[in-house]
């Protein structure tokens, strides 16, 4: 029980305090905490069109920290996934943009080849940490730069006569729909809402009810243990990132075919894929718990566009509340660490 | 056990929605009720792009031309006056325009190229809605377009540092390529040779228009290669090469470099104090009344004259497009040949390219 509890009230607990935290910021700015927590909500589920734009947020969160946590389980760090989500975000709008077909064909072909493409560059990392023991932190946060700047590239040369975005994708290849569209008041919310709760799904079959997910788990418990007892290491490390490679793809197949529906070129990082670390860990590496905590992250991102609007919080002090969230989060162990002593105290 | 646990997990899931349900409920009320009482205002309100409302720029200069409607018609900065959203990824550019519509400010300004896709799919979605979006060209019935000639400011600018530059060497730092930002390189670059065709500019782009960290490394190599002006039209990305220019400033003062700023008179960016003495970078700016312009509008359709579907272009005819009145760095010659250049293209006489082609054609 003990242990069931733990797992819910330390994510919990790192949440509070941050939003406590965050209200302290508040405070010795000038600014009520409570209005600005009350439009922050208002702004996410205030109206229709923020709980379209929420979900839309949400979408992408729960992929990105579908990626990350599963490689986690594995015990492996894809800090990759920003680099996979770019990759696959400009493949399906490639796709999306140079055919002509008929939407039962070109939309799937689109979301695979987004997919292939995040899947592609997972492989590399996993496959040199598998044959060479290179260190996949490294390689993956190397090939982050690799895809921010080989898809500049392709955007601004390849693709277009030196413009700074693709066409916009023919209509057979978009996930957005009308019916969502009006369901909300023209907010953007889009069919990847469907494949976001469908790889929600999958992971927790995989790691749950396979035996592939049986060994990819023991791999991440104890690699040794895992080989003594007959299971391919390297083949299993392989096998984690390019699955993790998939969801990170999804999550910008979501943004490209969904949100945008064109890619363009980026100055920086988009971030939703390092979100996508806090997400996994406030999560706890399952598949319930990273949805939670994308609903949390993507719900504050949302909220937070509503606050210099109408209570003229600048949005600076947003992006600090929300750091110190993560922070938090990713301060968990401390939490744990008190929640234990405290315990022990009781007991005595 | 797992099944209570799980009952728990859920009420509590459950009574947290209902909770946060109700705050949103109240929360929509109050906004409902300030939606009622501010209809007797003028509401205006702009949506910059990713360089934020700061950039000492493009995007300050629309919020000033805005904020000086707001002072000359009594309205108070907020939901009931003037406002302002940033923009922090190209994500937020619709939700943004999104919750100014549905705030019902009655004219809504988008700051930036960048945004012209976001305005076309809002505009389509809220006919009732006035938009104008700066820089770009949105063709639909209840969009105000303003363009600027840049090419020719930027010529000028060319000019002045043709003249000025004693390495014959002069770098231009643009933000992202494409069209808008060529105009601004290819009018520097015909302005600088057709008075020095020996000089050579080297052009870079940033990829971003809110990187200062990645303007600070170009203008820094640049420099190093013997370059002595940058012109920037970068926006926020441009602040790094005045910290670069201010830098290098500072360790060597007797060192000639310079800085020409754009879309504001970046003066006051390029001051450093070295020593007890004072020094500014800022040669000149490429100046381009996005205030005035953004002004124009708001009290035009203030006035029930919004023109919805046109184009409206400011060039230096319409004094949307001139010179910094900051001068102090230039020589009196170049101020005359500038004077000459002035002339010939407000008469027609000098045509400034728009584009690699036209540059091409022109055979410096």
């Amino acid at each position: 029980m003990s242990k069931y509890l733990s797992k819910l009230t330390i994510p919990l607990l790192a949440v509070m305090l941050g939003l406590i935290a965050g209200s302290i910021i508040m405070l010795i700015s000038g600014y009520d905490p409570i209005a600005g927590y009350g439009v922050m909500l208002d702004g996410i589920i205030g109206e229709q069109y923020y709980i379209g734009e929420s979900l839309r947020t949400i979408i992408t969160y729960v992929l990105a920290g579908l990626a990350v946590a599963f490689a986690f389980r594995t015990g492996l760090f894809n800090i990759g996934v920003e680099g996979q989500l770019i990759v696959g975000w400009l493949a399906a709008v490639w796709v999306g943009v140079a055919f002509e077909l008929p939407k039962f064909i070109h939309l799937p072909l689109a979301i695979v080849a987004g997919a292939l493409a995040g899947a592609l560059w997972a492989f590399i990392p996993g496959y040199l940490k598998a044959k060479f023991r290179v260190h996949e932190v490294i390689v993956s946060i190397m090939l982050n730069y690799t895809a921010l700047y080989v898809t500049n590239y392709l955007i601004n040369d390849i693709l277009t006569d030196k413009k700074d975005r693709t066409e916009r994708i023919a209509d057979s290849a978009s996930l957005s729909s009308p019916f969502l569209q009006s369901l909300t008041d023209y907010s953007r919310l889009h069919w990847g809402i469907v494949i976001a709760i469908i790889c929600i799904i999958i992971m927790w079959f995989i790691l749950e009810k396979t035996k592939m997910g049986f060994e990819l788990k023991a791999v991440g418990f104890n690699q040794h243990a895992s080989e003594y007892a007959g299971m391919s290491v390297n083949k299993n490390i392989i096998l984690s990132m390019v699955i993790s490679g998939v969801f990170a793809g999804l999550a910008g197949v979501m943004e490209g075919l969904g949100t945008f529906g064109y890619a363009a070129i980026k100055g920086g990082f988009t971030g939703m894929g390092f979100d996508g670390i806090a997400v996994a860990l406030l999560g706890a590496n399952t598949a319930i718990g990273v949805a939670l905590a994308a609903i949390l992250f993507g719900g504050l991102k949302a909220g937070a566009l509503n606050m210099p609007l109408q209570i003229g919080i600048p949005s600076e002090i947003v992006d600090i509340i929300i750091a110190l969230i993560i922070f938090f989060v990713a301060a968990s162990y401390f939490i744990r660490w008190l929640a234990q002593r405290f315990n022990q105290k009781g007991v005595k | 056990m797992k099944k209570r646990k799980f009952g728990l997990a859920l009420s509590l899931i459950l009574a947290a929605g209902t909770m946060l349900g109700a705050c949103g409920n109240a929360e929509k009320d109050d906004a409902k009720d300030n939606g009622a009482d501010k209809k007797e205002n003028f509401t205006v309100a702009m949506v910059t792009d990713i360089g934020g409302v700061d950039d000492k720029s493009f995007n300050q200069s629309a919020w000033e031309g805005l904020k000086s409607f707001g002072e000359e018609n009594g309205l108070e900065k907020g939901k009931d006056g003037y406002n302002y959203l940033q923009s922090k990824s190209d994500a937020d550019y619709t939700t943004n325009l999104n919750t100014l519509v549905r705030e019902d400010y009655n004219l809504i300004f988008a700051i930036g190229y960048a945004l012209a896709e976001s305005v076309a799919d809002v505009a389509d979605q809220r006919p009732e809605a006035q938009f104008a979006i700066v820089d770009s060209v949105v063709e639909k019935d209840n969009v105000a377009s303003i363009t600027f000639k840049e090419h020719q400011g930027s010529f000028l600018v060319g000019v002045i540092a043709g003249l000025q530059t004693k390495t014959n060497k002069v770098g231009f730092v643009g933000g992202v390529e494409g069209e808008l930002i060529k105009k601004f390189e290819v009018g520097f670059i015909a302005g600088v040779k057709s008075v020095n065709p020996k000089a050579e500019v080297v052009s870079k782009y940033a990829g971003s228009f809110g990187d200062a960290a990645k303007g600070k490394s170009i203008a820094s190599s640049m420099y190093a290669s013997g370059v002595d002006i940058i012109y920037h039209a970068a926006g926020g990305t441009g602040n790094g090469v005045f910290a670069e220019a201010k830098d290098l400033k500072q360790k060597d003062p007797s060192k000639e470099i310079y800085v020409i700023g754009v879309d504001r008179d970046q003066h006051e960016e390029g001051a450093v104090t070295v020593d007890g003495k004072d020094y500014n970078v800022t040669l000149t700016s490429m100046v381009k009344r996005v205030d005035v312009a953004v002004k124009d509008l708001a009290t035009k359709a203030k006035a029930g004259e919004f023109p919805g579907g046109q184009i409206i272009e400011y060039g230096m005819e319409e004094d949307g497009i001139k010179i910094s009145d900051s001068k102090e760095n230039i020589s009196e010659e170049t101020l005359k040949e500038v004077e000459k250049w002035t002339e010939k293209i407000k008469s027609g006489e000098q045509k400034v390219p728009t584009t690699d082609e036209e540059l091409k054609v022109m055979k410096f």
